[in-house]
């Protein structure tokens, strides 16, 4: 047998490799796969569009001399004591169980250095977390572990998750590999199981239940707490139209891209709509009610740059909000201890693991080995640097807009470089006026 | 005893002087009236108050409570304590659904009958319900002890955890990895505690118990219809 010609080798569009390794992983195993991270497909997202920066009728600022304001005030509708923050980039919920001691301690202490919040999870608030945060805002979940009325009177804002991005209608799954002694503890449950958290509420279903879900939850905190609902992006249209009606003072979008810690693969790439058009709805709906602004917006999934915050707030968000981006910062998908990744059957660069509780850089583990590869104080430096770089990108831009606050950034400093990211977006075609879908 | 007649003063204003009831034995007891469907009515209580309300409650009545003891002269909505931590919720009349839902301590007693997902998500609370229990109780029990004196609906105890269900009747049918279990002289003695708890008189010789087959504890190709 002579070599076989490589240019006869033809791979098949429709089943590719990965295609073809997954169909033998379920015909071996019998079931989903269960990953972490967010969506791997391409999808139309914030490369897809640019800024149109300033000309001659639209001046700039000058870079470091003059000033270009960052901060942003949550919660002013009917919230007693609203959340000021000095930058509109948070960080996302992100369950103490998914995340190891150490990645909540170093989130919590860059997000105080940043004067910005970090928000808890799936699984309670941890002593550390508090103690280390400023700003923290305490999620209610369907699962409620944790659930607890001191916790949510400690709290700096209320989270009522109703959905998640990466797998709106879903609930929660930690693998039994990450419920150690002290997460079975938070969350009552047997150690060592595989958890899966409801998708529902147990105690109310609907914006009519919400509405009064609200009202007893400012009830136990005096009217103090500005209440976020936060929704995974599938009909942002009525969801956030119906959020405002429940009593909301702020909504959190997250976008299919937006990441997960244990989630069906399935689920993450077939459910939910991008990031784009659903940020563009749920403004539209905000506008429509005539709220736009009094009931802020925060939108996740996929940012990563201070040019992902930009054109978000551009769009119509008041704040963004970042999870994988963090991690990764954090040191996620970094190429050190590489025999560690290929142990997990992966490569630095390539890591969706974080299910398996063996994450090679300690960010989302609970073994106190792989765990201590992380250092809070480090953890932070290097959260707190990447945060500070995002804003310097963000104030970048909307001086050369020519805006003095983040915030004035609008949908007309923008520009699509596809259809399909102008007819999301509702942001003309580069070049022409034209936005597909109206007129 | 103080009272607050919620026609003329609203729950915000009731929970605001509940919250901040003093030490002194007069603030310790306290009669609400013309509650009238209301909801929201002494949730968050965080002291060891003495409450009675005359007449049905809405949605989440002494929702959260933490040592406070609380009597509803009447039926209640959606929720009532929900996520309770610890004290004493006892209902005179029925509660809708979702009763003491995600309960993490303390004791709640429903004379009457329970509606659907009574328990449902309970983390350590102990529920006692005099009558029957709807469909869906016990729903994803994590922990603590539901008891039901009369029948139980549909779906008893469906994706139940390490919570233990007894009940007086019979369950309509048990949802997925809820098995009977063997009613032993632990179980039997402490059934009775909870009877006594509780105040209902009744035989703890009629119960049945049923709990987790732990079964759907790690996913398995084989118990794939059951997810
Ligand atoms: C490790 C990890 C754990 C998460 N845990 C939660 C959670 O407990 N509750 C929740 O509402 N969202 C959770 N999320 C989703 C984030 O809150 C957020 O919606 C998402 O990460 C934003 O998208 P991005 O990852 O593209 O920034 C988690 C995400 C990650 C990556
Ligand atoms: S490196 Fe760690 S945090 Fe990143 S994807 Fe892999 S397991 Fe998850």
């Amino acid at each position: 047998m002579g070599a076989v010609d490589s240019g006869r080798l033809r791979p098949s569009h429709t089943f590719p490799a990965h295609v073809l390794a997954e169909i033998h992983r379920a015909a071996d195993e019998g079931v989903y796969e269960i990953r972490g991270f967010g969506t791997k497909r391409p999808l139309p997202g914030f490369d897809d569009l640019v800024f149109l920066g300033a000309s001659m009728s639209r001046y700039p600022l000058e870079g470091y001399r003059e000033r270009c304001d960052t901060g942003v005030t949550l919660g002013t509708r009917f919230a007693s004591k609203p959340v000021h923050l000095k930058i509109p980039i948070t960080i996302a919920g992100m369950s103490f169980g998914a995340l190891g001691a150490n990645a909540k301690e170093a989130i919590g202490r860059a997000c105080t250095a940043m004067g910005t919040s970090s928000t808890t999870g799936d699984g309670g608030m941890t002593e550390e977390e508090r103690q280390s945060s400023e700003t923290l805002v305490y999620q209610v979940l369907p699962s409620r572990y944790g659930m607890n009325p001191d916790d949510l009177r400690r709290s700096d804002a209320i989270e009522i998750v109703v959905g998640q991005g990466a797998k709106p209608g879903g609930g929660g799954v930690l693998l039994g590999q990450k419920i150690t002694e002290r997460v079975a503890r938070m969350r009552d449950l047997p150690e060592g199981i595989d958890q899966r958290s409801a998708c529902r509420h147990p105690d109310w279903t609907g914006p009519d239940d919400l509405a009064i879900k609200i009202q007893e939850l400012r009830e136990i905190t005096g009217w103090e707490k500005p209440i976020y609902v936060k929704i995974g992006a599938s009909r942002p249209t009525y969801d956030a139209a119906l959020a405002v009606k429940a009593g909301a003072d702020v909504i959190v979008l997250d976008g299919m891209q937006g990441g997960t810690a244990a989630t069906q693969d399935v689920f993450i790439e077939n459910v939910g709509i991008p990031t784009l058009p659903a940020l563009r709805q749920a403004v539209e709906a905000l506008q429509a009610l005539d709220v736009h602004r009094e009931v802020q917006l925060i939108v996740s999934g996929g940012i990563r740059s201070g040019a992902d915050v930009a054109k978000a707030l551009a769009l119509g968000a008041d704040a963004v909000s970042i999870g994988s981006a963090a991690m990764v910062a954090l040191g996620c998908n970094k190429a050190v201890h590489v025999e560690d990744y290929q142990a997990i059957g992966t490569e630095p660069g390539y890591c969706h693991h974080c299910h398996t509780g063996r994450c090679p850089v300690g960010v989302t583990t609970q073994d106190p080995e792989l765990e201590a590869r992380l250092r809070p104080e480090q953890g932070a430096r290097w959260l707190r640097n990447y945060l500070t770089a995002m804003v310097l990108e963000l104030q970048t831009i909307a001086r050369a807009n020519g805006k003095s606050h983040v915030l004035n950034l609008e949908p007309e400093d923008l520009a699509a470089l596809t259809v399909e990211a102008a007819a999301m977006a509702g942001i003309p075609l580069a070049g022409t006026d034209w936005i597909p879908g109206r007129g | 005893m103080n009272t607050v007649d919620l026609a003329a003063t609203g729950v915000r204003e009731l929970n605001r002087r509940l919250r901040h009831a003093s030490d002194d034995p007069s603030a310790l007891s306290w009669l609400v009236t013309n509650p009238k469907g209301a909801h929201a009515i002494a949730a968050g209580l965080t002291r060891p108050v003495r409450i009675q309300i005359d007449g049905h409650v809405g949605y989440y009545c002494a929702g959260m409570n933490q040592a406070a003891a609380v009597t509803i002269d009447g039926h209640c909505g959606t929720g009532v304590a929900e996520n309770i931590m610890s004290g004493l919720v006892r209902v005179r009349g029925n509660a809708s659904q979702s009763a003491g839902a995600s309960g993490h301590g303390g004791l709640l007693v429903i004379e009457g009958n329970a509606g659907p997902r009574c328990g449902i998500s309970m983390k350590g609370v102990d529920i006692v319900v005099g009558g029957k229990a709807g469909h869906m109780s016990g729903f994803m029990a994590q922990s603590g002890n539901l008891v039901v004196c009369g029948d139980a609906g549909h779906d008893l105890g469906d994706s139940v955890y390490e919570a233990v269900i007894y009940v007086g009747g019979s369950p309509a049918s048990l949802g997925a990895d809820c098995v009977e279990k063997d009613m032993t002289p632990k179980h039997r003695s402490r059934l009775r505690g909870l009877l006594s708890r509780a105040g209902i008189e009744i035989d703890p010789e009629r119960f049945r118990r049923f709990g987790s087959a732990r079964k759907l504890y790690h996913f398995h190709v084989d118990h794939a219809d059951a997810y």
